[in-house]
């Protein structure tokens, strides 16, 4: 299969300030991505730059092997095809849930119009809709019709602001499911861009976590939380700790904890200082275990507890254990550190 | 991240792109047409035919300057005084009828300073009502028998604009005062500070770059006046800009006039700046609902009532009245085919500066936002709305070079090269005054329209786009239903000043054309205030309509605001 988009080493700017450097990322059809990264890394540019809002310094964005933007020429957004979905819904105030979803269909005649809408209205379950205002929905509710929308005239990529971040909380995991299957069925390749990794969990096939203008990393889901490619991957993503430890002869690296077999850094000699990533899913809870920390916080969680602990040096550690183990502040706590991945990163420079 | 380099074969490539962008390059066309006059007086001032500079300054130029600084002074701390007691007391006291006061303090804003000036002249002269009552009840027969302050004078011209200007203070000191947290006031009166003094010392600061920018307006106002200070003689720089154009009929000479009074646009332009970049950190934009405002005990409250009553009923009501019972007197000699004729100009006139207003307005606003971070559209939409500070009369003197200049040289190509004359094109014609207006209101429209764009989210126009629709279309369909309300009030409001417009009208109509506001100028001129009356009703009554527009959502924000009994 091709690739349905390629976005190679693009950089975009406002005014002189440089927001996106050398980005590169390709999309095949039918794949659900996601750029994931803290506020202000420049994911939200890279999406109107693909839609055509914002231009390119250097760089191209290729769609279906057309060149449609490069720092020369700009391709107009209403020329693209692309469907668009927002965090504030962006649906027209003053026309109904039906003109709204009809609004991107040109030159149909009415009948096939009616049809077609009535059966996007049925795809997001809101079909009996079609005559109400926008303010008259609820913000999920607004959210299908933004979907509804920007899928009615099948667009060859659907792009995705922030689209789950105004619901709450629980509604935000089942619209994104629900939304996910729905892009699933029909096929539709998306592109999705949020700051929450567990929407960008929930939805992606693939995500590129972003920093500072730039793709750290792009991969599945699985390998950004359990193989991170740079610290700044391990931090943003779930939670953890680093752990002081040293590279000894043989690929093993000995921290506080434990001695552990793997993969030391490339370019790394034993006896050279490290940091290992350790999880709290990698502290487990274990009575019989010799080794013990002090439970210096504990935060309930419904099924586990997540407690910090702090070990004799007074290095503080995360652990999750189920909620069952009910200990109290002070408490020394056995634990057992089971890692199947080790994530080490040399001191300060960026290794995997 | 993958990276194949140069294995890729270059994608297709589309025509390039076309660089000029038609919205970018109308925004700048016109507002450099609003530049225009401003520039061209700057040009003829500094490269004058025949240099009257020395004449003017030995001569009469000083006396314009004293003038017009006393007159400035004068209403800027009348409109100060007027406007910020005001604003405080409907703010911060409960009394009776307060909230009636909240929005009839804002009618003296209808009535056009030329108009308040005939009327009070008419009450107060030598023939007025109130002279021939004296004279009865005191058996006086001579102006020398009694002493009576005379109106037309720079006293009377300071209190007639202040009386019609201070609602800008008002306005906008209410605002920033509604604005203030009630604990900043409550915090000072506990650390041991008297309600007055807290006032003085929290409550004004705070307020102070509002009232600024308050001032700064009712001052271009006042430098703006014509018919007030033609009437009252007091000679201003307006009064010898039309002495050295229309009575000595030199434009270099106006040009030089100008030029000074664009240096005091440009301090009160500067003072306005100021203040609204302070407004920002000063004010929050967020209403306290809960004001809880102070009671005075026993009969006290009437007091405030008594003292919010002067400037509505000096302001509007005295005036607004003799102008109906003037104007029913002398409805016979006034309704006559020509004033419906002159009413008709007015009307065409302001109908036409409004829709084009409207329409240059739309295309910078909606250029800016196509732009939103571009910093040549700021400047352009900022260079657009500097007409708002530039006096009529100066303007009108702006408009007359370029004007003349092409008259002038299409006619001589004209003459050269077919024999032919063909007069004068564009000056001395209505396109001149149509010009002038949209020049001098496009500030306002453009502040509307912009406004008005910035509530509907800018996702909404990438939503647009991507569903098929290009820029222009966003703007019709999707824009225009929305922002109707903005468009509709701009216009509205350039239609009534336009209406109003007293100064370069009077310069800039051809020759036995007249308006309105013409028309009432030129029999107040000749004496004959009671025949000019229906036509300042009519200015009067289409000043109302914005002024009950504001008002309106003045009340409407007192409804909102929750009543709960306060003791």
């Amino acid at each position: 299969m091709n690739n349905l988009l390629e976005v190679r080493k693009v950089r975009c700017q406002y005014d002189d300030t440089t927001v996106v450097e050398s980005v590169s990322f390709e999309l095949r059809e039918g794949t659900l991505a996601c750029l994931l990264g803290p506020s202000g890394c420049g994911k939200s540019t890279i999406l109107r730059a693909i839609a055509g809002f914002h231009p390119l310094k250097s760089g191209e964005i290729v769609l279906d092997g057309e060149a449609i933007s490069t720092p020369e020429y700009i391709l107009k957004p209403e020329q693209r095809q692309l469907g668009m979905v927002f965090q504030d819904h962006a649906l027209f105030p003053h026309l109904s849930v039906f003109d709204n979803v009809a609004a991107g269909l040109h030159g149909l005649p009415a009948k096939a119009k009616k049809a077609l809408v009535h059966s996007m209205l049925e795809r997001v379950r809101l079909n009996g809709k079609e005559h109400r205002f926008p303010h008259e929905l609820s913000g999920g509710q607004q959210q299908r019709i933004a979907l509804a929308r920007a899928l009615a005239p099948r667009p060859r990529l659907l792009l995705m602001d922030e689209p789950f971040s105004n619901l709450d909380v629980e509604l935000r995991e089942t619209l994104g499911v629900e939304v996910r299957d729905l892009l699933r069925d029909s096929g539709t390749t998306c592109l999705m861009v949020t700051h929450d990794q567990q929407d960008a969990f929930t939805f992606s096939d693939k995500v590129g976590v972003m920093n500072d203008g730039g793709i750290e990393q792009w991969d599945s889901a699985y390998a950004l939380y359990h193989e991170p490619a740079s610290r700044f991957v391990a931090d943003f993503i779930g939670q953890g700790v680093f752990l002081d430890g040293r590279v000894k002869e043989g690929g093993i690296v000995e921290t506080e904890l434990a001695t552990l077999r793997g993969k030391a850094p490339r370019g790394c000699k034993p006896g050279c200082p490290v940091k290992v990533l350790v999880r709290p899913d990698d502290v487990v809870h274990s009575d019989e275990s010799a080794m013990t920390a002090r439970i210096v916080s504990r935060n309930f969680r419904g099924s586990s507890y997540l407690y910090t602990l702090e070990l004799e040096s007074g290095t503080k550690i995360l652990s999750m254990v189920h909620s069952h183990h009910n200990h109290a502040l002070g408490e020394q706590l056995g634990i057992e550190l089971e890692l199947d991945h080790l994530v080490v990163f040399a001191n300060e420079s960026r290794v995997s | 991240m993958t990276e194949r380099g140069a294995a890729i074969p270059a994608a297709p490539l589309r025509k390039p792109r076309f660089r000029v962008d038609l919205w970018q390059l109308g925004s700048s066309v016109f507002a450099a047409l609003a530049l225009l006059p401003v520039l061209a007086i700057l040009w003829l001032a500094l490269f004058p035919e025949e240099n009257i500079w020395p004449h003017l300054i030995s001569t009469s130029l000083p006396g314009y300057i004293q003038s017009t600084l006393i007159l400035m002074l004068g209403v800027g701390v009348s409109v100060f005084l007027t406007g910020v007691s005001t604003a405080w007391l409907v703010t911060h006291y409960e009394f009776p009828l307060r909230r009636q006061f909240e929005w009839m303090l804002l009618l003296p804003l209808a009535i056009p300073a030329y108009v308040i000036a005939y009327m009070y002249t008419d009450l107060l002269e030598f023939a007025g009502p109130i002279q021939r009552s004296l004279r009865g009840v005191f058996g006086w027969e001579l102006a020398r028998d009694y002493w009576f302050p005379n109106i037309r004078s720079m006293g009377g011209g300071i209190l007639m604009m202040g009386l019609v200007l201070y609602p800008y203070v008002y306005l906008l000191a209410r605002a920033a005062f509604l604005e203030q947290s009630p604990n900043q006031f409550e915090a000072s009166r506990l650390l041991g500070n008297s309600q007055f003094k807290s006032f003085l010392k929290v409550s004004l600061p705070i307020a102070r770059p509002a009232i600024v920018v308050g001032v700064a307006l009712a001052l271009m106002e006042t430098l703006n006046d014509f018919g007030t200070i033609d009437f009252f003689a007091i000679k201003t720089l307006t009064a010898g800009l039309y002495d050295v154009w229309l009575g000595m009929g030199n434009l270099g000479g106006a040009a030089q006039v100008a030029t000074t009074m664009l240096t005091f646009v440009i301090l009160l332009l500067s003072l306005e700046y100021f203040g609204r970049r302070r407004q920002r950190f000063y004010q929050s934009g967020q209403r306290f609902k809960e004001k809880v405002r102070i009671r005075l005990p026993g009969k006290q409250p009437w007091w405030l009532t008594i003292f919010c009553a002067i400037p509505v009923i000096a302001g509007f009501i005295v005036p607004v009245g003799l102008l109906i019972n003037l104007a029913i007197i002398y409805f016979d000699v006034s309704w006559t085919s020509e004033f419906r004729y002159y009413a008709l100009n007015s009307l065409m006139l302001s109908s036409i500066a409004a829709v084009v207003t409207i329409l240059i307005a739309m295309l910078i606003a909606y250029t800016r936002r196509l732009h939103a971070h571009s910093r040549k559209m700021l400047i352009v939409s900022r260079v657009a709305s500097l007409g708002y500070a530039v006096p009529g009369a100066v303007l009108a003197v702006g408009v007359i070079i370029p004007f003349a200049a092409w008259d002038n040289w299409v006619d001589s190509l004209a003459r050269e090269w077919f024999g032919y004359s063909t007069g004068l094109i564009l000056s001395g014609t209505i396109f001149a005054v149509i010009f002038a207006y949209v020049v001098r209101f496009l500030a306002v429209s453009i502040g509307s329209i912009e406004s008005s764009l910035s509530k509907v989210s800018e996702s909404m126009d990438m939503a647009a786009r991507t569903l098929g629709y290009s820029r222009r279309q966003v703007l019709t369909r999707f824009h225009l239903p929305l922002i109707k309300g903005g468009i509709l009030t701009a216009g509205m409001v350039v239609f009534v000043d336009s209406m109003k417009e007293l100064p370069a009208t009077l310069i800039l109509r051809p020759f036995n054309f007249e308006t309105l506001a013409t028309h009432v100028y030129q029999f107040a001129s000749d004496e004959l205030i009671g025949e000019s009356a229906l036509g300042s009703l009519f200015i009067v009554l289409a000043g109302l309509v914005p002024v009950i527009f504001l008002s309106r959502t003045i009340s409407r924000s007192n409804l909102v605001r929750p009543t709960r009994p306060r003791d």
